[in-house]
């Protein structure tokens, strides 16, 4: 059974329409990438898997489902604590210390435990590959680390609430090189216990970190397939266009 | 740089020049007008409650309690009630709503003091007396502040109509202090599973500088306010700890008694309350503007 | 799920209750106004006729009568405290908006904001220091100075707040034409912000009508028609202090008829102020 599945997904921003009937299986234990130009709705189907989309006040119809069952029927909030999220700009807590920002989910699920929290934190962190540069300041603030490092501060307060799955928004548009490459790195070991969406405009990107990938144009969904078979032998025209730089 | 420009440029600093110099003369001719009461009565002005006329003693310590007190009733009365307006109005308030109401608040700062005074005399007042003050001095009079007769008219009046005046000034800079959050803070909280309220208490943290200004800001005011205080809180430079009690302000000793002032003596120990006043909101206005500055413009996030 | 059991039900209750009491606080805050409005309106309406505007007070005693001696004191008032205030506040203002991205900029801004929070009753002790006693009386000049002085604030930032708002593509189209810098600033720049700033300062004068402490020791009060400056002379404002004050029943009922007058005036001011403000530039 695919761990995330949607069915006939359509989702819109006030009177535009940003995603027209997709349906997609996300494997479990895998990384989905999902490309396309921009406004093509890459965003928008990202976060219509963990109800975010109508946090920005746009709408949806069509059916989620994770782990077989209709996502939209749990309550928001258990929704996104089993379906996590990083963003395209690191947003640590500005108020919050390394630690305090990792253990932020947990402190919410009302964890109060102070050993607990400890060993969560250091996991979590050891997970994101953060632990050895911080280990030292995790009561420092979580906006004095670097772009890169404040990106796996992020993913490591994602881990902490242990989800099933976890969706990345261009998690290293905002980066350099170097850190990107690192990111990547950590997408290749996440996905040993977690599933990963993860949304991009580098095409490089997808393919190297991902084990599928859905092209998106215009709303729709154009070609979903194993990335290695989408970047060599595209089905589609316009993928084909897109990946080889006709436009886009 | 032709003669037009030059002329346009230096004839409109001039004029920001003189804003400027407005300040530093208000200044000046207060600290100038007030000499006479300095020279007399040192510090002891500040600590004396000996408020004679006839005999030309002058003492400003009950106004000066009448002020703080009524002010921080006022605080303790409309800081909440911002603070909750403000995050109805920029966190959970549709827009539809968010507009129109925001618009009413504005309208309760447009409305000028003596309305309230009047309102606050013939109706607020009245309704402390008969419904209010027995009330509570019945239940809760084992506590001195709520102990005595109730007058109406006294500390709890004033810092009642104090705290619907500066509700607007604390609630409209709040919310753009919380404009001012990024909205991925929001969307941070939320994607880890936090409810609205958890996410909001995660981004009130970050706020926490800019409610202080805020609420400097509204202390600011309160402390300023002449005309609704002077027609509800009584009027006798008595120091008492009961809040049903009359009591005197700063502004409103010299608002009743400044036109009346017989001596130059007199006249000099009210323009140096005058001064106290200037100075104290002088200092919260600047120390209160510099943290919302500093807050409301380098984040400059959007939503 | 086992741990959506007992600890997220009370997240979801204190999730309710913790924005159903911002809800009541928005609540708290809004109903003054309507009090204010309706014992205004109810307690006011009677008595606003045409004798109210065009009567003077009658003795004390005798019903009847109006303020039409105050109406035309505090226009006097406003108007001086317009004639002394806005060049200077419009002036500042354009500095500020054209010139104003400096240091010295920074401290006429901070300044006039730090202005702004000078309580209106020390600003009424300095226009007596200035005015009163050199004149050695009261006057319609002291009282003028000082709205003038509390106006000067408001009108510098209301100007550069709506300057600004002129998109620079209007400036850069005049300038492109080869027009010196001041030339487009007064007849490119300045016309089109004219509006937001005319209600701005509409705004600013419909505050100083409503201003009573400042007046209380410079204009004094007049129980009589004057128009002269040089002498006491009364307004709408002080009235309302001296007849709320008064043990007579027929002063209290035109207290509230003047209030009545006053906040009609000022809600109407700041629906336009809100009206043209959002439908020249889109936003409230």
């Amino acid at each position: 059974m695919p761990k995330i599945s949607t069915k006939n997904i359509n989702a819109w921003f006030g009177k535009t329409r940003a995603l027209r009937g997709i349906s997609l299986d996300v494997p479990e234990k895998q990384v989905v990438a999902i490309i396309g130009p921009s406004g093509c709705g890459k965003s928008t189907f990202l976060r219509s898997l963990n109800r975010m989309h109508e946090v920005a006040g746009g709408t949806i119809e069509g059916k989620v489902l994770l782990d077989g069952e209709d996502a939209y029927a749990l309550d928001p909030v258990v929704l996104r604590r089993r379906v996590g999220m990083v963003f395209q700009k690191p947003n640590p807590f500005p108020t919050m210390s390394v630690f305090d920002n990792v253990a932020a989910g947990l402190r919410l699920n009302g964890v109060r435990d102070k050993k607990r929290l400890a060993e969560v934190v250091e996991k979590s962190l050891r997970h994101a590959a953060l632990w050895d540069e911080v280990k030292d300041s995790l009561d420092k603030s979580g906006v004095s680390l670097s772009g890169g490092q404040q990106q796996r501060l992020c993913i490591a307060r994602t881990l902490a609430v242990n989800p099933e799955v976890i969706l990345m928004d261009e998690p290293a548009s905002a980066l350099d090189p170097i850190a990107t490459a690192r990111i990547e790195e950590l997408i290749h070991e996440l996905k040993k216990e977690f599933t990963i969406v993860i949304v991009t405009h580098n095409m490089q990107q997808a393919a190297r970190v991902s084990d599928f990938t859905a092209f998106l144009y215009l709303g729709e969904l154009i070609e979903y397939d194993a990335t290695t078979k989408l970047f060599t032998t595209p089905g589609n025209k316009q993928t084909e266009d897109y990946i080889t730089g006709r436009f886009g | 740089m032709n003669i037009g420009d030059w002329l346009f440029k230096n004839l409109t600093r001039l004029f920001a020049v003189l804003v400027l110099a407005i300040v530093a003369l208000m200044a000046w001719e207060m600290i100038r007008g007030s000499g006479a009461s300095i020279g007399e009565f040192g510090w002891g002005f500040l600590t004396s409650s000996e408020w004679d006329p006839v005999q030309d003693l002058y003492g400003a310590l009950p106004f000066i309690y009448g002020t703080v007190v009524s002010s921080l009733i006022a605080l303790a009365i409309a800081l909440p009630l911002s603070l909750g307006s403000a995050i109805f109005l920029s966190e959970i308030a549709p827009r539809w709503i968010e507009g129109p109401v925001a618009f009413m608040v504005e309208l309760l700062a447009a409305i000028p003091s003596i309305v309230y005074g009047l309102w606050g005399m013939f109706v607020l007042v009245p309704w402390l007396r008969a419904s209010v003050e027995p009330v509570i001095s019945k239940n809760l009079g084992f506590i001195p502040l709520f102990r005595g007769a109730p007058y109406g008219f006294g500390m709890l009046a004033a810092g009642i109509i104090l705290a619907i005046m500066i509700l607007p000034i604390i609630t409209s800079i709040s919310r753009d202090v919380l404009r001012a959050i990024p909205g991925t803070q929001r969307e941070a909280a939320l994607a880890l599973g936090a409810t609205k309220w958890e996410s909001t208490r995660i981004i009130l943290a970050s706020g926490k500088s800019g409610f202080l200004g805020a609420t400097l800001l509204g202390l600011g005011r309160a402390v300023g306010e002449t005309m609704a205080v002077t027609m509800v809180i009584g009027n006798r430079p008595e120091i008492s700890l009961s809040l049903f009690d009359p009591g005197y302000s700063m502004a409103s000793v010299i608002a009743n008694e400044f036109a009346e002032a017989t001596t130059e003596m007199y006249t000099s120990a009210l323009i140096e309350i005058a001064l106290v006043l200037f100075v104290v909101t002088l200092v919260l206005n600047a120390f209160a503007r510099f943290i919302v500055w500093s807050v409301t413009k380098t984040s400059g996030g959007s939503r | 799920m086992t741990d959506a059991g007992r600890g997220h039900r009370w997240r979801k209750f204190k999730n309710a209750a913790m924005l159903s009491l911002a809800g009541l606080a928005v609540l708290a805050a809004v109903v003054p106004l309507f009090m204010i409005f309706f014992y205004t309106l109810s307690r006011g309406i009677g008595s606003v006729n045409l004798d109210f505007f065009t009567q003077m007070p009658k003795p004390v005693g005798e019903s009847g009568g109006g303020m039409a001696n105050a109406l035309a004191g505090s226009g006097i008032l406003v108007g001086l405290g317009c004639l002394f205030g806005l060049p200077v506040g419009v002036m500042a203002g354009i500095y500020l908006a054209e010139f104003g991205q400096n240091r010295f900029g920074m401290v006429v801004r901070f300044m006039t904001d730090v202005m702004s929070g000078i309580p209106s009753i020390v600003v009424g002790v300095v226009a007596y220091i200035l005015v009163v006693l050199p004149m050695g009386h009261f006057s319609a000049l002291a009282g003028g100075v000082a709205l003038a002085l509390l106006m000067i604030p408001t009108v510098t930032r209301t100007t550069e707040e709506m300057l600004k708002l002129v998109p620079d593509s209007y400036r850069e189209a005049a300038l492109a034409l080869g027009v010196q810098q001041w030339k487009a600033s007064v007849r490119v720049i300045l016309p089109a912000a004219m509006k937001g700033i005319t209600t701005g300062l509409l705004l600013a004068i419909a505050r100083a009508a409503g201003e009573t402490a400042p007046l209380l020791f410079t204009a004094l009060g007049n129980r009589f028609w004057s128009t002269d400056i040089g002498q006491p002379i009364a307004s709408l404002t002080v009235i309302i202090f001296d007849y709320a004050k008064a043990p007579f029943e027929d002063w209290n009922r035109q207290a509230w008829a003047a209030a009545f007058v006053l906040i009609g005036l000022i809600f109407v001011v700041n629906l336009l102020f809100r009206y043209f403000t959002r439908d020249k530039y889109g936003r409230a």
